[in-house]
């Protein structure tokens, strides 16, 4: 015997399995229409691909999968799509959604199938596209598709068959061990043919199940799955539960179990995969449990995909009356239904119609006691009666310290609280509450990272602006050293001083842009140079390769060509800098783009001396007076400005506030320069107007 | 008719808050009866009082919570807590002593807090202690136990017990027949040596492993505690790391039975409300803490403090003072004793922030 480990916690509450295994698996009449929802599995819904009034055959692709996570449609009877609209689904929250409605002709006319037996024969990708195209979804009533666990990113070296079904009243699971044993073996080896031949294949099975279990040892003879039972204890059927009871290592948190290299299927899928494979059949039908004390003939029957519940019920001998609650699923984790007008789903493993003896009476829960009866059932090993203080609270940090995200929700805590609090409920709402609170931290942080970098680039932009003012400032400062006096103003004041300046500043622009152009022309002299060595040696070494050794005479002849590509284009872009720069002809320019920058930046500087010169030469048409006056409204205007932008400086907190103090002060001095330079003038004009006059 | 639309589970186990109570006061049988049974009517007058006045004042407090009385007596936790306050008050005290002590636990201790499971301190021991620092007098005389009176001497009937405990009805003089306990005889024997307190004290000479009497009352409350645990109303870990730690402190102050000696072991075990604690106060759910390792904690400091404050304290008896002092630190033990998760590397701790 292989050796288990002991789930921690786990209930054992009464297995009322019985009631459904007195019948073989039973056929339900052909209902006279089925609503297949979009969304039957986890992930991005399905897209359909008929149209209203469209005729289907059986076996019929009706919607794709969409994405990644998704999973095929098939029409489970011939038929006409008679619409495809909002209905009512089986869904915890009782809500709607898009189902595409099949009014079946009765007829049953399959389409053509193409079975695969020699699957063994096919390479994985091949036998896993025939999976993916079966529509096949997890059947233990997650509904995760196939498909997508069955091409894990990590190395599987264990496949592990989930046939506890540790539920209580579920025996599809068992009855399907028992009549098709032979298809769940082929199954598993399909599986294991898809993973790459797992090193271990385990069959988890509760020992209640003693003929099922037996029906699949035979099966399996010669096979090298090995079938463990374990203990009958729920929830040991959980996957991470199986998965620790089967090898002793437990699921991370937060992770996959394919991160330990883990596949777990279900049996019922194995069999689906095996039907899908085999006989080449879609998924289009499933087993699933009738019971519960208002169901005359309990049983398990084989449904196609879309049936409506009620009509089901009827099947297995439904009496509303006594019906005091419907649950789809096991009774406890599944859920309740309103109506029994919802159609069963690829992950309907049971329908429980509770009588009044088999629901509890909604007792108002009691205080908790803390007793932690719940804390010994917790099979996750956490601390169920700090989480339901917590999530009432809505203290989120103590609920995730007290890791509630690891929380399966298997309900094994409820059922033992002697103060029946509806433990599970608190989480799944707290859950939700959280999801939601992430969600909106997404967005929040979202919108910060945005605005921090749209205020970074604001302030890079002001650094350079104001890093450029400090070039131009220099420049203008040495050109005024060295050309300065050498251009006296007319008239002999200083007042041209700003305009030189500008003059200066756009020379010594010109200048360095000329200097970085020919930078930049030695620089591709440079490559064109180590090019053309690189050229030599690569032609030196090909002529050593003989060519009939193709590979590598191939690929020098190709680095070669690779070579001349790079070198024609920097000579290309050589030539170009050259005929911009003429007035360059010996030191040489840049590749083509900056090039043009530059050539833009010259144009742009040659203009401003124009519009300086320009300027200079009106100031010099003009009176003494009139120059004057027209400076100082020019100097004035610049300190409106400068004061502006100071202003500006102080409510932002700019750090070059100095700056524009600076030129804000100086600004003022030149213009109280001016001004006495004025009143002098005045006076000596009154004074001369006054001797004139005399 | 639409159907309900419940949550799931859609089962329920048989247990009920209820019947966890009910299991509570059956495992406290024994206990009584090995009192009753050596120090008369005393204890069943005191449980009967305590009980009465515990549950007129729960449905005082709930009537004026405007709560449905009928829904917080049937829990039966009021119940509960005044029978461990009658069971650890010494017999035949005054009436007003079980009332009072029930009253203020119930009042003050439990509702005053929030009700049952939001209590913070253990109620019946609450009232216990406010009983003994308000009344040292009533609260520290003990009975001697039918089988060490003096011959022809017997304990009250159940007429003279009642007037001792109404003194209007009548007046006995109890002074015939108190004694201090075994555990403060043996702390005022001090310059002996352990084997003579043994071989001369009538509590031992009379007694099979350590005073007689409290040594079958101890033994009642151990088999009401082993009920208890079969029934799997709690878990091992406290009372066992309690008597663990209480053993711990016995043996390595043993000193040899010297004069200077904290006393042997049995005497410890044995004696005092250290079963009664160990099983019925300890094991309170509501103050104690949740987690495995948090009660090993827990039930071991207990039993720590227990024998320090017997040894080393002012008063004979602990087990209140060091449940009361645990309670405080319980939601601390809680924070760093979280069990490990599954799928975690390692325990977490409650009082990590996310960031
Ligand atoms: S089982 Fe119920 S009453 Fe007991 S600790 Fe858990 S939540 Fe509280
Ligand atoms: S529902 Fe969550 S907390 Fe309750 S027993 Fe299951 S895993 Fe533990």
């Amino acid at each position: 015997m292989r050796q288990t480990w002991p789930l921690p916690g786990g209930i054992h509450p009464p297995e009322n399995k019985s009631q459904s295994l007195q019948r073989p698996i039973a056929q339900p009449p052909l209902p006279p229409c089925l609503v297949l929802p979009l969304n039957q599995h986890i992930g991005t819904p399905s897209v359909p691909r008929v149209c209203v009034g469209e005729t289907v055959l059986k076996g019929q692709v009706v919607a794709d999968a969409e994405g990644m996570i998704s999973a095929a449609l098939h029409a489970p009877t011939s038929g006409v799509i008679k619409a495809i609209e909002t209905r009512p689904i089986a869904h915890p929250s009782g809500g709607e959604d898009v189902c595409i409605v099949l009014e079946s002709d009765g007829e049953e006319r399959w389409i053509e199938l193409a079975a695969r037996p020699d699957y063994a024969d096919l390479a994985p990708a091949e036998v896993l596209a025939l999976i993916a195209r079966a529509g096949i979804t997890g059947m233990g009533g997650a509904g995760f598709p196939s498909a997508t666990k069955l091409q894990p990113r990590h190395a599987i070296d264990t496949l592990i068959i989930n046939a506890a079904e540790c539920e209580p009243y579920i025996t599809a699971d068992d009855v399907l061990m028992r009549e098709r044993a032979p298809g769940i073996s082929v199954g598993i080896d399909i599986l294991a043919h898809v993973l790459g031949q797992p090193e271990t294949i385990l069959i988890g099975i509760e020992d209640n199940k003693p003929e099922a279990a037996s029906a699949l040892r035979d099966a399996l003879d010669g096979s090298r799955a090995d079938l463990v039972e374990i203990p009958t204890r729920y929830p040991s059927g959980g996957e991470k539960q199986l998965i620790q009871i089967l090898t002793g290592k437990e699921v991370p948190s937060g992770g996959l179990p394919a991160d330990i290299g883990i596949v777990c299927q279900n049996v019922g899928t194995t069999h689906a995969v095996f039907e899908a494979v085999c006989k080449g059949t879609p998924l289009i039908s499933r087993i699933t449990t009738v019971t519960g004390g208002a169901c005359a003939h309990a049983g398990n029957f084989e449904v196609l995909i879309g049936t409506p519940v009620e009509h089901l019920l009827q099947a297995a001998g439904y009496d509303q009356g006594i019906c005091q609650r419907l649950i789809m699923g096991g009774p406890m984790m599944g859920f309740t239904l309103a109506d029994t007008d919802v159609p069963v789903v690829k992950s309907t493993n049971c329908l429980l119609a509770a009588d009044a003896k088999e629901s509890p009476q909604n007792n108002i829960p009691q205080a908790c006691i803390r007793c932690g009866l719940c804390a010994e059932a917790c099979p996750a090993n956490l601390l169920p009666q700090q989480l339901y203080w917590y999530a009432r609270a809505r203290d989120y940090d103590k609920l995730a310290a007290h890791n509630l995200n690891d929380c399966i929700e298997c309900g094994a805590c409820a059922y033992v609280c002697p103060s029946e609090i509806p433990l599970v409920q608190y989480y799944r709402a707290a859950k939700g509450e959280i999801r939601v609170m992430q969600q909106e931290k997404i967005f929040s942080d979202h919108a910060r990272i945005r605005f921090e970098f749209h205020k970074d680039r604001m302030e890079k932009a002001e650094r350079e602006k104001a890093a450029k003012r400090e070039q131009r400032k220099k420049a203008a400062e040495v050109a005024r050293s060295t050309v300065g006096n050498s251009q006296p103003a007319p008239d002999g004041t200083t007042a041209t001083d700003e305009d030189s300046d500008v003059v200066r500043a756009a020379l010594a622009r010109v200048q360095a842009n000329k200097s970085s152009t020919e930078a930049q022309l030695r620089k591709l002299e440079r490559n064109l140079e180590a090019l053309d060595t690189q050229l030599n040696n690569a032609q030196s070494r090909l002529t050593e390769i003989p060519e009939s050794d193709t590979g590598p005479h191939g690929k020098a002849a190709a680095a070669i060509e690779q070579i001349r590509v790079k070198r024609a284009r920097v000579a290309g872009e050589l030539e170009a800098l050259k005929n911009q720069a003429p007035e360059t002809p010996t030191d040489t320019g840049a590749n083509a783009e900056p090039a043009g920058q530059d050539q833009r930046a010259v144009d742009k500087a040659a203009e401003a001396i124009a519009r300086a010169q320009q300027r200079m030469a009106e100031q010099q048409s003009m009176s003494p007076d009139d120059k004057r006056r027209h400076q100082r409204e020019r100097l004035e205007k610049r300190l409106v400005k400068a004061r502006q932008r100071l202003a500006q400086a102080q409510t932002d907190g700019d750090e070059n506030l100095g700056a524009y103090a600076d030129a804000v002060a100086s600004l003022e001095q030149k213009l109280t320069a001016l001004q006495n330079t004025e009143t002098t003038a005045e006076a000596i004009a009154s004074s001369g107007t006054d001797t004139g006059e005399r | 008719m639409p159907l309900a639309l419940i949550t799931s589970p859609h089962q329920h186990a048989a247990q009920t808050t209820q019947r966890v109570m009910q299991h509570l006061l059956l495992a406290t049988v024994p206990g009584l009866v090995a009192l009753t049974w050596h120090f008369g009517w005393g204890t069943l007058i005191n449980v009967a009082l305590a009980s009465i006045t515990a549950l007129g004042c729960e449905a005082a407090v709930v009537v004026l919570r405007r709560r449905p009385v009928g829904f917080y007596l049937r829990d039966c936790s009021a119940l509960v807590t005044a029978v461990l306050l009658g069971l650890a008050l010494p017999p035949l005290a005054p009436w007003w002593i079980p009332v009072v002590g029930s009253a203020f636990a119930i009042v003050i201790a439990k509702h005053l807090y929030g009700g049952l499971g939001y209590n913070p301190f253990n109620p019946a021991m609450v009232g216990y202690v406010v009983l003994l620092i308000s009344f040292p007098v009533e609260m520290t005389r003990w009975l001697a136990p039918a089988s060490i009176l003096p011959d022809g001497a017997s304990l009250p009937d159940l007429q003279a017990s009642l007037q001792l405990v109404f003194p209007l009805l009548g007046n006995t003089p109890i002074d015939a027949f108190t004694m201090a306990t075994p555990l403060d005889t043996f702390k005022h024997s001090q310059g002996l040596l352990v084997e003579q307190v043994l071989a001369e004290n009538v509590w031992f000479t009379q007694g099979t492993w350590s005073g007689a009497g409290w040594e079958w009352v101890n033994l009642g409350f151990l088999a009401g505690g082993c009920y208890l645990l079969l029934q799997r109303v709690f878990t091992w870990h406290a009372p066992v790391a309690m008597l663990a730690g209480l053993s711990l402190m016995a043996l390595l102050n043993y000193d040899a039975g010297s004069s200077t000696s904290g006393g042997p072991l049995d005497l410890h075990l044995l004696s005092g409300a250290t079963m009664l604690g160990a099983f019925f106060i300890v094991t309170d759910p509501v103050t104690s803490a949740v987690s495995h390792l948090g009660r090993l904690i827990y039930g071991a400091l207990v039993g720590v403090l227990i024998y320090i404050i017997r040894i080393w304290g002012n008063y004979p008896d602990a087990v209140a003072f060091a449940v009361l002092l645990m309670n405080f630190a319980a939601p601390f033990i809680d924070y760093y004793t979280l069990p490990r998760t599954y799928g975690h590397e390692k325990r977490g701790r409650a009082t990590k922030m996310k960031d």
